[in-house]
């Protein structure tokens, strides 16, 4: 099969024309660098189908980061049949300038003048055929976008590879034409491929150049001895670049017609960017875009309107216009109960004091609204009404607050779509003829354990959906530009802020996308801090005990939520700092970068992004993730002699057995030995989230349902009340079972959040870090943060005086390591 | 008049004259279309003062102070 190689500058449309021939939904974005990696697909509609690959955007054949030598490598060594050369015809003349240096390989080629839509909207014009005379290999028009063109590009592409191409150079004017020829021959002796374009980069004095060449080095510098240019002097890659712009502006530039004539345009882009990088505004703009983002999100209290104590709008079930009703036109109330508890955590009964019997099957207790109801050991509790059909629906949007977008779809999906699903097969299951371990399996394992997964897909949707609107808009690139100066105090560029916010959606992209930084130890500190940015898989944990948390202290969930995030935030930062003034010492990488031009987002990208976000969580819900629930269901449900236990032997079974032996080692963070018999469930769903985060909750799942399945832990415990739906009531009856504190969930979703990330990130890091001892030494760091964070956040929560004690030790390391430095630069300056 | 980049004023334009600096950071510039003769305009400053934008060769760059310092300009009226 036939291969055709996309080459081009980054952000001219390279993948955009990947996705149009191929059919594939690759990740676009509007930035520099989105691609680092190459990538292949069929295209079928030609003589025969042809590979396409996809290389990572490069301004130069002179590699600078680690996917640029990527990119050059494919084009010289694998020998592709066609380089299609994607040229942006909004910014020729920087785009030309890799063209001039690809002529120089023997290589058959094409150049697709991409985005000319958007050149002939603001009414300009390029003269093709002039530019093709002048190139000497064809010139197709095209919008990869729009899917303009491609036809005519391909059968071009397709008539040049069956012809041989002999490399061409724009240097031949200049001064250095001679040397160049000289040194080409003297490598076609020795049988070179690519002799011209060698030559040319021996000349310019490239490093990987000099280093593949030895023997011909010592012609260069002999030829350079006597050389010397007016401007110049002896700087060959200053001349060479020079050579190659001047030969741009004389000869390609004159192609275009521009309908403005002025040297410097304002454009629409131009006066979006004036708001958006604003002197003063530009960083609080940026901060109140990422608190949209959050809050249009995760709010269960959109427009602010309850402030953030308890809510004065009416909630639907006030209103007998909501409820269902029975054939009499009673109101229908749930059978589950809401148990009243008094102050001191006991419950009231029927009996106690200040109860009274209504006569109508309802009592009412002194000193609080309402009506309550008793169950069979006479316990009371309140009456949940049932809502109708329309208001559950409504029920989805308003409930006495109004819920903000995320939170609509998320009620949508659980409360109508997948609770419905997942409840009527539980039911049909349930009354089936199957034995009880398999139905226990099914229900509680299986299907409570992937519904309570699936149950967090539109949050993370929808998060994602706004970051890939940051990305597409061209806004994305310009958060560089604003952190820029904070991010090189803390020793990184601001180019490494965009694998970062990549975090949020997923770890390996992100930690992939580094390849684009320049300097190996940024590299390497970005990719260790990546998985504090929360990724997708970890906001279940967060949402699930945010969500318990509410009902259980009225802590706002937002709130949490949002702090955990920016705890996560700052770790990273924290240990950036500690890491580039101690094992990962430097030189501040440098920053140039380019800004693309601001566009409205594209519909189909965006969906493409969401469909292929959605299709990678919904298949590892029903793989790694569906696997792990049965295993994890097994070995709870057999003992170490292999004899299946009821429910309430839970804690005789293997796993049990070996969470507790582990249990102690996390007392200090708040979810060890203080937790009593039930404690282990903690440590084996941290345990298991190593596998994939999205395993905490489904564990907690699988757990709580076996919990709860038994009437005599429930009983004990209290837990009769407790449904297993959207991973909330899970977190809820473990936090009954154990009576961990509240410094102790939050310690243990800040242990979750900074601890080693899932398989696949982990997997990514090795691979990206690519030496052995720096990777062991990112795992050891992801441990010990992780158990130093979450100690803090216990210890703080639980004992508020022992923040002076961590502040102590906070500013002692800082002295010794401030102290040490200086001494290092005096001892430095001292050799030097 | 000459004077590096890092010193222009907003809405100030140029020619580049030349281009010091060490190896990959010149190397990066003259591949960014910074190579003599090159008409600039310092189109923005980012908030704190740096990095800056600039317009160059019909498209938007951006640079910090630091690697600005290696291009020496002549400045327009």
């Amino acid at each position: 099969m036939k291969r055709f190689a996309l080459a081009g500058n980054p952000n001219c449309g390279k993948t955009t024309l990947f996705n149009s021939l191929t059919g594939s939904t690759a990740h676009v974005g509007n930035w520099p660098g989105v691609t680092v990696d190459k990538r292949d697909g069929v295209y079928k509609k030609c003589a025969e189908p042809i590979s396409i690959v996809d290389l990572p955007g490069i301004y130069s054949l002179s590699p600078y980061t680690p996917e640029e030598v990527i990119a050059r490598n494919y084009v010289l060594d694998e020998k592709p049949d066609c380089v299609i050369n994607i040229v942006d015809a909004t910014n020729l003349e920087r785009n030309l300038y890799l063209t001039t240096q690809l002529l120089e390989i023997d290589v058959p080629m094409v150049v697709a003048l991409n985005m000319i839509d958007a050149v002939e909207k603001v009414g300009d014009k390029i003269d093709e055929k002039a530019l093709e005379n002048k190139l000497g290999v064809p010139v197709v028009k095209i919008s990869a976008l729009k899917e303009k063109g491609l036809k005519e590009l391909m059968d071009k592409a397709y008539n040049e590879s069956r012809k041989k191409r002999v490399g061409v150079t724009v240097l031949k004017d200049s001064p250095l034409a001679h040397v160049i020829g000289d040194v080409k021959i003297a490598l076609e002796g020795q049988n070179v491929a690519n002799p011209l374009f060698h030559a040319v980069k021996l000349v310019e004095n490239d490093e990987i150049e000099v280093k593949m060449h030895k023997e011909t080095v010592g012609m260069v510098s002999a030829f350079k001895k006597t050389f010397n240019d007016d401007i110049f002097g002896n700087d060959f890659e200053a001349m060479v670049a020079d050579a190659r712009y001047k030969y741009i502006s004389k000869n390609f530039a004159p192609v275009v017609t521009h309908k403005n004539k002025e040297k410097f345009k304002t454009s629409a882009s131009d006066k979006a960017d004036k708001i958006l990088t604003h002197k003063v505004w530009g960083i609080p703009i940026f901060l109140v875009v990422l608190f949209l983002i959050f809050h249009l999100t995760f709010s269960e209290n959109l427009f602010l309107l309850n402030g953030f104590g308890d809510g004065w709008m009416p909630s639907l079930s006030d209103n007998e216009a909501f409820l269902e009703k029975d054939d009499d036109g009673n109101v229908v109330y749930e059978d589950n109960l809401d148990y009243y508890m008094t102050e001191d955590g006991d419950y009231l009964t029927v009996g106690s004091e200040g109860v009274t019997d209504n006569g109508n099957g309802t009592y009412s207790i002194e000193g609080e609204d309402g009506e309550f109801v008793a169950d069979d050991e006479g316990r009371l509790g309140s009456r949940v009404p049932v809502l109708n059909y329309g208001g559950r629906w409504l029920a989805t949007i308003y409930d006495g607050t109004i819920y903000s977008p995320g939170v609509v779809v998320n009620n949508i999906w659980n409360d109508m779509i997948v609770g419905e699903i997942a409840g009527r097969i539980q039911e049909a299951v349930d009354g089936s003829e199957m034995s009880d371990w398999a139905k226990g399996l099914i229900n509680n394992g299986i299907i409570d354990g992937i519904t309570s997964v699936l149950s967090f897909l539109p949050p993370i949707l929808v998060l994602f959906l706004f970051f890939s609107i940051l990305e597409d808009s061209g806004y994305m690139a310009r958060i560089a530009f604003i952190l820029d100066r904070m991010f090189r105090k803390f020793g990184l560029s601001g180019r490494a802020f965009l694998p970062m916010i990549m975090g949020f959606g997923c770890s390996v992209p992100a930690m992939i996308n580094t390849r684009t930084l320049a300097d190996e130890k940024e590299r390497t500190a970005t990719v260790r801090v990546i998985p504090f940015f929360s990724c997708g898989a970890k906001l279940p944990i967060l949402t699930a005990v945010a969500g318990a948390l509410v009902i259980g202290t009225g802590i706002s969930a937002d709130l949490i939520t949002y702090s955990m995030y920016l705890l996560g935030i700052i770790t990273a930062i924290v240990s950036v700092l500690l890491m580039r003034s101690t094992s990962l010492k430097g030189e501040t990488p440098p920053f140039i970068m380019e800004l693309p031009a601001y566009h409205a987002p594209q519909f189909k990208n965006l969906m493409a992004h969401l469909w292929d976000k959605t299709k990678h969580f919904v298949k590892k819900a029903f793989t790694i993730i569906l696997a792990s629930t049965i295993v994890i269901w097994f070995l709870t449900h057999f003992d170490f002699q292999w004899h299946i236990l009821a429910d309430e032997k839970i804690n005789e079974s293997i796993l049990a057995k070996i969470s507790m032996l582990v249990q102690p080692i996390f007392t200090p963070v708040g979810f060890g030995s203080q937790l009593g018999e039930y404690g282990w469930v903690f440590v084996l769903a941290a345990v298991s989230g190593l596998i994939a985060k999205e395993n905490v909750i489904s564990t907690f799942g699988t757990l709580a349902a076996c919990l709860i399945a038994n009437p005599a832990v429930a009983a004990e415990i209290g837990l009769a009340n407790i449904t297993s739906e959207a991973g909330i009531g899970a977190v809820k009856a473990m936090i009954l079972a154990t009576g961990i504190s509240v410094p102790g969930l939050l310690a243990f979703i800040a242990f979750n959040m900074t601890t080693i990330p899932c398989f696949a990130a982990v997997g990514t890091a090795k691979a990206e870090l690519q030496d052995k001892k720096r990777y062991k030494w990112t795992l050891l760091f992801w441990v010990a943060t992780s158990y130093i964070v979450s100690a803090m956040v216990y210890t703080i929560g639980s004992w508020w005086w022992t923040a002076f004690i961590w502040a102590a030790v906070v500013a002692a390391v800082a002295v010794v390591i401030v102290m040490r430095n200086k001494k290092l630069a005096a001892k430095q300056n001292v050799l030097a | 008049m000459e004077k590096t980049l890092n010193l222009f004023e907003v809405g100030e334009h140029g020619t580049v004259k030349s281009v010091t600096g060490e190896g990959k950071i010149k190397r990066r510039l003259f591949d960014m279309g910074i190579t003599p003769g090159a008409d600039v305009l310092m189109r923005k400053k980012a908030p704190l003062g740096d990095p800056i934008e600039i317009t160059i060769r019909g498209y938007e760059l951006t640079l910090r102070k630091t690697e600005a310092v290696c291009v020496n300009m002549e400045v327009n009226k």
